[in-house]
């Protein structure tokens, strides 16, 4: 059974975020790291790039398998977090401690298409 | 669906140990127990135990059995000492794979075993009574009556002998093989497998091979799904039917040319394959190595500076052994030549790469 952290908010495509202010920080979910098994790459946006809401910005990768960061929400990439490129096992160890990237965001609406905890465990069961 | 699967003879056993389980040619089988890493690992440095009871096995004897299996397969069987194994491909005129194999030449005369892949038994089984048809032969499909497990890596031959009660294993060179009888049933050691490192596969009824199994496990025998087994054998540039291997893809494309015996008597598809050499292939397998730690994978394509698409990738993995991102991938042969720099497209970028040697891994056979 994995882990579902409360006062982050969810999308379907099993990113969570982490709201601060105009900052969204986002990372994915324990379930989406259970899945994906050992992950061995983060493939990551550069400082600076434009993101857009259900876009991919990046992936993860194991050993079996690709998957596609979806941005939950526009903005600008202002921090990514390095340590993923030498550590990528830190998702799995704690998907919620292990951020990936902090986004400045455009819409701050774009939060309400998102999920609260509640919801997201329906789907990520 | 799912209850269309078939279950090897150790499928409640994998279920029982927790593995993740997944279709894979028209089985049910495990995919990983304890992760594909630690079980790779284990492959490589100690010992670690794959059910490939989804296997075919099929038996043909008869008068003209030596010369039959020569029409149907690349390789030269006239050779062989009973107790032998050779690999080698079954051919379309066209030169396209049907499958590739091992064909096992029994003490008895005349009697050989062919080992095929899962995905092909049926497809195989058809492919060889329809050419069999001039020839006085007996050609039987047991693949349901054989269980069959791998155990491999460097401790592979102390767990045979030792947990296993195998003894006679430790007199085989790679690629031989030997008849035990337990319980008054057959057991074929056989010196071979699929990972780059030493090993055994053992071919027993399905009761043996569970008690085998069990075994194994008690003694600590890392059970290793078929996730690990596709990163060994990418490792060790060994192909897949299906990726590197196919109806459209020859063994000449895939570098295999060394298994096809083109001075032998005629074989179906040796004129194809002699055309081939003389006037060269329009594509060819290569192994490529990437700068960065992004990972190619099946289906991805290979490019140059200027966007122009010059091949795709057949299988790909950041090497768990080898600590880097490598792929298989069919190339136009201009830029087939080692060293030739190539680009591969992964999501929205490209990444830089060159041609290497297929064979990322150092293989570790007992000659």
């Amino acid at each position: 059974m994995s882990k579902i952290a409360e006062g982050l908010l969810y999308s379907e495509s099993h990113e969570w975020v982490k709201v601060d202010g105009n900052v969204a920080i986002i990372g994915v979910s324990d379930f989406a790291q259970s899945e994906m098994g050992d992950i061995t790459y983060v493939d990551m946006p550069d400082l600076d790039d434009e993101v857009s809401a259900g876009d991919d910005f990046g992936a993860l990768e194991s050993v079996k398998t690709s998957s596609e960061l979806v941005a939950p929400v526009s903005g600008k990439v202002i921090a990514r977090n390095d340590e993923l490129e030498d550590k990528p096992e830190l998702i799995n160890e704690d998907a919620y401690e292990a951020w990936i990237i902090k986004v400045e965001m455009s819409d701050k609406a774009e939060l309400d298409n998102l999920l609260n905890a509640a919801a997201y465990t329906k789907i990520a069961e | 669906m799912e209850n269309l699967l078939k279950q090897t003879c150790l499928h409640d056993l994998h279920v029982e140990l927790g593995a993740k389980m997944s279709p894979f040619a028209g089985y049910d089988m495990p995919i990983q127990y304890s992760g594909i890493i630690d079980e790779h690992n284990a492959v490589r440095h100690a010992a670690g135990v794959f059910d490939v009871s989804h296997m075919g096995e099929i038996f043909i004897s008869g008068p003209d059995a030596e010369v039959f299996i020569n029409h149907i397969f690349t390789n030269d069987i006239r050779d062989m000492a009973a107790g032998s194994i050779l690999y080698g491909m079954m051919l379309y005129p066209d030169g396209g794979t049907v499958d590739d194999l091992l064909v096992y030449k029994e003490r008895e005369e005349q009697h050989y075993l062919l080992v095929v892949n899962a995905s092909n038994i049926e497809k195989d089984y058809t492919w060889m009574m329809e050419q069999a048809a001039d020839f006085k032969v007996t050609v039987d499909n047991q693949s349901e009556a054989w269980g069959q497990i791998a155990v491999q890596g460097p401790e592979a031959e102390k767990a045979v002998s030792e947990v296993l009660g195998l003894p006679e294993a430790v007199r085989l060179n790679f690629y031989t093989f030997c008849d035990c009888v337990r319980d008054g049933r057959r057991v074929i050691v056989s010196r071979t497998g699929y990972t780059g490192e030493d090993g055994f596969e053992i071919y027993a009824t399905p009761d043996q091979t569970r008690a085998y199994w069990r075994a194994l496990m008690a003694a600590g025998i890392k059970p290793c799904g078929l996730g690990c087994r596709d990163t060994l054998r990418f490792e060790a540039g060994l192909p897949l039917y299906g990726d590197e291997l196919t109806a459209e893809i020859s063994p000449v494309m895939a570098g295999l040319g060394m298994f096809c015996k083109l001075d032998k008597p005629g074989f179906i598809g040796r004129d194809a394959l002699a055309a081939q050499k003389a006037d060269g292939v329009s594509r060819k397998l290569v192994g490529i190595e990437l700068t960065d730690k992004a990972v190619p994978r099946a289906g991805y394509p290979v490019e140059l500076e200027d966007g122009r698409q010059v091949g795709v990738v057949t299988t790909g993995y950041h090497s768990i052994s080898l600590e880097k991102s490598l792929c298989f991938a069919l190339v136009d042969s201009a830029y087939a030549a080692l060293g030739t720099p190539l680009l591969v497209r992964i999501r929205k970028r490209t990444f830089p790469g060159t041609v290497v040697r297929k064979r990322f891994y150092q293989t570790k056979y007992k000659k």
